[in-house]
């Protein structure tokens, strides 16, 4: 996969969130909370525990439904929208009865693709991902990383408009999430697709991210978006580059103030 | 080759251990037959009421040879499968009905919750006087009580499937329908197989006992309450023999068949 950095011209929005409300447990987790997302870069969404970063995703995904509030995704509707969603549990997203390889394609034969068409597509996302091992074999056969891979081809076969990422890397090892990262940058240099994570990870939130939401408590407002604009690809050299630094030590700051900020009554 | 590393590494008497230790299933089976013997020998037991197991299993022999006893062994086969596959039918659309619906699962739950308590074969009486003394009362009543089980099961599966799966698919533009094909089914279908293998038994103990009071002329029920009506002791336990083999081979068949179309259960 070529890793040349290559942003859109111009990141107009592409998501756009307007007037959400969502109460949880009797009481409110999102109030008349809005929100414009760009298109072709990637958005990390970080904050408290229990402030409903998940549940964020996952309403303008639509998986959650929301209380009352509008989602478009370039002025479309969810339902005329293609997206793509990759699991914090992989082990529970794929389906164990089908080889990896079916888990893959399961979303083209949904779409209603020929079945020449679903090989072509395949063969193209198997290329770009320099599999290492065998897409024939059944998920539960798969190591962690090698399922979460396997994953995030199923979300992106069907050529989605936006990747939700909830916590992909989080039930993987050191080793494995600092791979999955540069697969995560490589797929995000060769498609300029609008990724949305959500990480509980400040430093992988940062490095990965054009632009970190910061979240408060509940209820849950924007804390402060905070940009990233170092260059790509990104590298282990990039963690130690002032800029990093000083953005990380700035979100740790925003969000130590609103832990702190609820511990004091 | 295994055997003699382990032999070197371990010493002889490591090697004798393991080589016991794979045979150890079927060092229970002499044992038993041995005790059995023992109990002949020593006229412990009344040899009429006991034969030797010599005797017993020549009995199974010629009963399989003369195919009396196969005749009867085969007509409880197709009772039994009968059963079972009428509550197949009957149980796993039921089962997914109402496991996917919270609010007819209470309605009916208690319900089935009953009958599933209720002794099946309290039911004969009832199952006589609607379907009269065929044949076919035995398969309807073994039926039931199979669908109680399968039923159950069916439906704490779809219950139990998991949510991400579920959203996954919605999420990649499954209907509801195709959801449930795709994904509910096939998550339910390891709890479904539990209740398959629970459903066979049952339909097998009900149909043995079907055919010793329900006006039979065959299967193995009738064949053991014949041949203890006679005194033909070793006929009764070649009977019993063969009916142990029966359940077990039926047991057997269903794991078989279980992990060839659930290789993913427990993963």
């Amino acid at each position: 996969m070529n890793a040349a950095v290559r942003l859109p011209e111009a990141s107009a929005t592409h998501i756009t969130v307007r007037g959400l409300n969502k109460e949880f447990g009797g009481a409110p987790l999102y109030e008349d909370f809005s929100l414009d997302l760009p298109r072709g870069r990637i958005i990390s969404v970080f904050g408290p525990n229990g402030c409903g970063k998940s549940t964020l995703i996952n309403m303008i995904s639509g998986l959650v439904p929301m209380d009352r509030g509008e989602v478009r995704f370039d002025g479309k509707t969810l339902r005329d929208s293609k997206l793509g969603y990759v699991f914090q549990n992989y082990r529970d997203a794929l389906f164990p009865w089908k080889r990896a390889i079916d888990n893959i394609r399961y979303p083209l034969e949904l779409a209603g693709r020929r079945p020449a068409e679903i090989e072509t597509r395949v063969a193209a996302l198997v290329a770009s991902f320099e599999i290492g091992f065998d897409l024939h074999r059944y998920p539960y056969e798969l190591s962690g990383g090698q399922q979460q891979l396997v994953s995030i081809m199923r979300a992106l076969a069907p050529e989605p408009e936006v990747l939700f990422l909830d916590e992909p890397f989080s039930a993987l090892d050191y080793e494995m999430t600092l791979f999955m990262r540069e697969k995560l940058q490589e797929i995000f240099a060769a498609t300029g697709l609008t990724m949305v994570l959500v990480s509980h990870d400040l430093e992988e939130a940062v490095y990965l991210s054009d632009e970190i939401l910061l979240l408060t408590r509940r209820p849950t407002r924007l804390a402060e978006r905070v940009a990233f604009a170092a260059p790509r690809p990104r590298t282990a050299a990039t963690l130690a580059t002032d800029e990093f630094v000083r953005v990380k030590a700035h979100c740790l700051e925003v969000f130590q103030n609103e832990v702190r900020r609820k511990a004091a009554p | 080759m295994r055997m003699g590393t382990d032999a070197a590494s371990g010493g002889p008497a490591r090697g004798i251990a393991r080589g016991l230790a794979a045979f150890s299933p079927a060092l229970g089976a002499v044992g038993f037959i041995a005790v059995w013997w023992l109990f002949c020998e020593t006229r412990l037991v009344d040899p009429i009421l006991l034969p030797t197991p010599a005797e017993a299993f020549r009995a199974l022999w010629d009963g399989f040879l003369d195919g009396s006893l196969l005749g009867d062994f085969m007509k409880t086969v197709e009772r039994t499968l009968s059963a079972f596959g009428i509550a197949v039918l009957l149980a796993v659309p039921l089962g997914v009905a109402l496991g996917s619906s919270q609010r007819v699962y209470r309605v009916i739950e208690f319900v089935i919750d009953f009958f599933r308590s209720t002794p099946t074969s309290a039911l004969f009486p009832l199952f006589l006087v609607i379907f009269g003394v065929g044949d076919f009362t035995k398969i309807a009543v073994a039926a039931f009580g199979a669908t109680l089980a399968i039923v159950f099961n069916t439906a704490y599966g779809v219950m139990n499937a998991r949510k991400t799966r579920q959203a996954a698919a919605r999420l990649m533009g499954a209907s509801p329908l195709r959801v449930m094909w795709d994904v509910t089914l096939l998550e339910s279908l390891p709890q479904t197989f539990v209740g398959m293998r629970a459903g066979v038994s049952f339909a097998l103990v009900i149909v043995v006992v079907g055919e010793m009071f329900i006006g039979s002329t065959d299967g193995l029920g009738q064949r053991v309450l014949n041949a203890q009506m006679v005194f033909d002791m070793p006929t009764m336990y070649a009977t019993i023999f063969a009916a142990g083999v029966l359940g077990y081979g039926l047991n057997l068949l269903f794991i078989l068949v279980e992990r060839r179309f659930v290789h993913w259960g427990g993963k």
